[in-house]
């Protein structure tokens, strides 16, 4: 103990004197801006006047919105890669590039509230589709995100040894069964990673879809702050639940890729 | 007696019979010329060795007989049908041609097994499919037919196809020594067990000729024999084999004809004694000076 003590008064003393400062710090701030009498006003709206339901919901749509975008995103972006790396031989290759080129400059170019006010108010009804909010989030979110898996997923394709490509196609196989099989699996294990930071992002960037009127996580403690008047307890509470969530799931992905460094390992 | 001259004819029959033909075989990465109009015949149950110093277009040469690299002009026969034509489809050929690569390419997310039951079973299915396609709209098509084909006899069901597949490859490892190296995945095999596990990956297609691309130049040198010992005896077995290699002892000893390539022609070729024991060129002279 005595060693203890002689060895860390230092790191002892800075640790009480940071408490100190944050419970001083608190103090004041909350009697500054009267967090007691706020907390009141968000308990009573968030527990009693089922604040926490739409929040419920708030937070299905998020995840809807995130993890079916995502799918999308990686449907849509491995087929842009793969357009993109097939050897330019016939016209119609060319041109499907060509597409997929403006396609990516498109969606990569904009900023993600561009589109979806784009996508909701004018394409989706002039395509005479008719989804609601949430959905055509989904989609949104699901052709904006395969832009950017598509670069991923070119990334990943590329760090494939060609050599892998080049045995599939020298057994018979053609092109697309080749790359489905053999190279796309091992692309996708390599950009694993990667991946999951692109959801992380999609589930940030999902907290500009009250813009076109859906509920998610935002828009649910901006209503709140809107019906009570008071703003500062549900944006600070919106603040951590976005860290928490997003902590948990980068806490998943590091999971798993210490479980895929093992089975490599093993292998 | 009578069995024995028919066995006679029956293997000189085939032995005329011609695999690959190329006709002014041309290859050009841009400006650069490597390979120049090349005219060659490989015959059936032939072993031909190709030997050259690097760049001299070799590899390019074997990898253009099954269109791994496109011609930039003449024309590859096999199966009476040229591959370097773009129209003609070039996977139903690759499929009865086998190649090995320098790196053995095995395919890295698949167990042993599945590696050489994979290209097998892809085909078997494939046909399963398309005949089950043809009979399923014949009735539609024959209405635009003048002559009406008849439905085609489903014998197989997928879950065949794959067992005939496995029980193929375990015949195969058991071949090779390997059966107990099944399920595991490529990457904890030695350079050895992967290149002969790539070679009866190929031979499970049961093709008509196999290429070897410098199958022995990526090994450590203890287990360059375990290959050659394979490849020994499928030359044994009568297999047509166009080798790419630097191994000249083996070249001298499995080969029937040698080429010797330089400068993107065929510089020189021969039986292996008429290469390695009297070379008539200047070039293969130096060559071999240098490599014997």
């Amino acid at each position: 103990m005595k060693n203890f003590l002689k060895k860390h008064w230092m790191d002892i003393l800075v640790v009480i004197a940071l408490i100190g400062l944050a419970v001083w710090g608190g103090s004041v701030v909350a009697t500054r801006f009267s967090f007691a009498k706020k907390w009141v006003f968000f308990e009573e709206y968030f527990f009693t006047n089922n604040g926490y339901k739409i929040l419920l919901r708030g937070m299905k749509n998020t995840a809807i919105i995130a993890v079916l975008g995502l799918l999308i995103g990686i449907v849509i972006g491995t087929l842009i890669a793969v357009i993109r790396v097939i050897p330019p031989y016939k016209k119609l290759v060319r041109y499907a590039q060509k597409v997929c080129t403006v396609y990516v400059a498109f969606f990569r170019g904009t900023p993600i509230v561009v589109q979806l006010l784009v996508g909701y108010y004018i394409l989706l009804p002039l395509l005479g589709v008719r989804l609601n909010p949430v959905m055509s989030c989904v989609v949104i979110f699901g052709l904006n995100s395969g832009a950017y898996i598509s670069e991923i997923m070119r990334g990943g394709i590329n760090s494939v040894d060609r050599g892998q490509l080049e045995a599939a196609r020298a057994v018979g196989m053609p092109f697309s069964v080749s790359m489905l099989k053999i190279v796309v699996p091992q692309a996708v294990k390599n950009i694993l990673p990667t991946l999951g930071n692109e959801f992380i992002t999609l589930i940030k960037e999902t907290a500009v879809v009250g813009y076109v009127g859906a509920m998610d996580i935002t828009k649910a403690f901006q209503d709140q702050g809107a019906n009570t008047y008071e703003y500062m307890i549900p944006y600070l509470v919106m603040a951590g639940l976005y860290i928490v969530i997003v902590a948990a799931i980068a806490g998943l992905i590091k999971l798993m890729e210490r479980k895929l460094a093992k089975s490599e390992r093993r292998n | 007696m009578n069995d024995a001259t028919n066995v006679m004819e029956n293997m000189q029959s085939a032995e005329s019979v011609n695999v690959i033909e190329t006709k002014g075989l041309t290859k050009r990465y841009g400006s650069l010329l490597v390979l120049n109009a090349i005219d060659e015949v490989i015959k059936d149950g032939e072993k031909v060795a190709i030997i050259g110093p690097s760049g001299s277009g070799k590899s390019t040469f074997l990898r253009c007989l099954n269109c791994m690299e496109d011609p930039s002009d003449g024309s590859i026969y096999f199966d009476g049908e040229d591959l370097a034509d773009t129209k003609v489809n070039i996977n139903t050929h690759r499929e009865k041609i086998g190649m090995v690569f320098q790196q053995f390419n095995l395919f890295n997310n698949k167990t042993v097994i599945q590696n050489i039951m994979l290209a097998p079973v892809y085909v078997g299915t494939r046909n399963l499919r398309r005949a089950k396609w043809h009979n399923a709209f014949l009735w539609l098509t024959n209405i635009f037919r003048k002559k009406k084909q008849e439905k085609v006899e489903i014998t197989t069901t997928k879950e065949e196809i794959v067992s005939k597949a496995r029980e193929q490859a375990m015949e195969l490892l058991g071949r090779i020594g390997l059966e107990d190296k099944a399920n595991v995945y490529p990457s904890t095999l030695s350079g050895g067990q992967k290149q002969r596990i790539a070679i009866v990956r190929a031979l499970a297609m049961n093709p008509k000729v196999m290429l070897f691309d410098e199958p022995t130049s990526a090994l450590d040198p203890e287990m360059v024999g375990e290959v050659l010992d394979l490849m020994k005896q499928l030359a044994d077995e009568g297999m047509t084999m166009v080798i790419v290699t630097h191994e000249m002892g083996f070249a001298r000893e499995v080969a029937d004809r040698v080429l010797f390539m330089d400068g993107g022609i065929i510089a020189e070729q021969g039986t292996p004694d008429e290469v390695f024991n009297h070379p008539k060129s200047e070039r293969l002279k130096a060559f071999l000076a240098k490599v014997l």
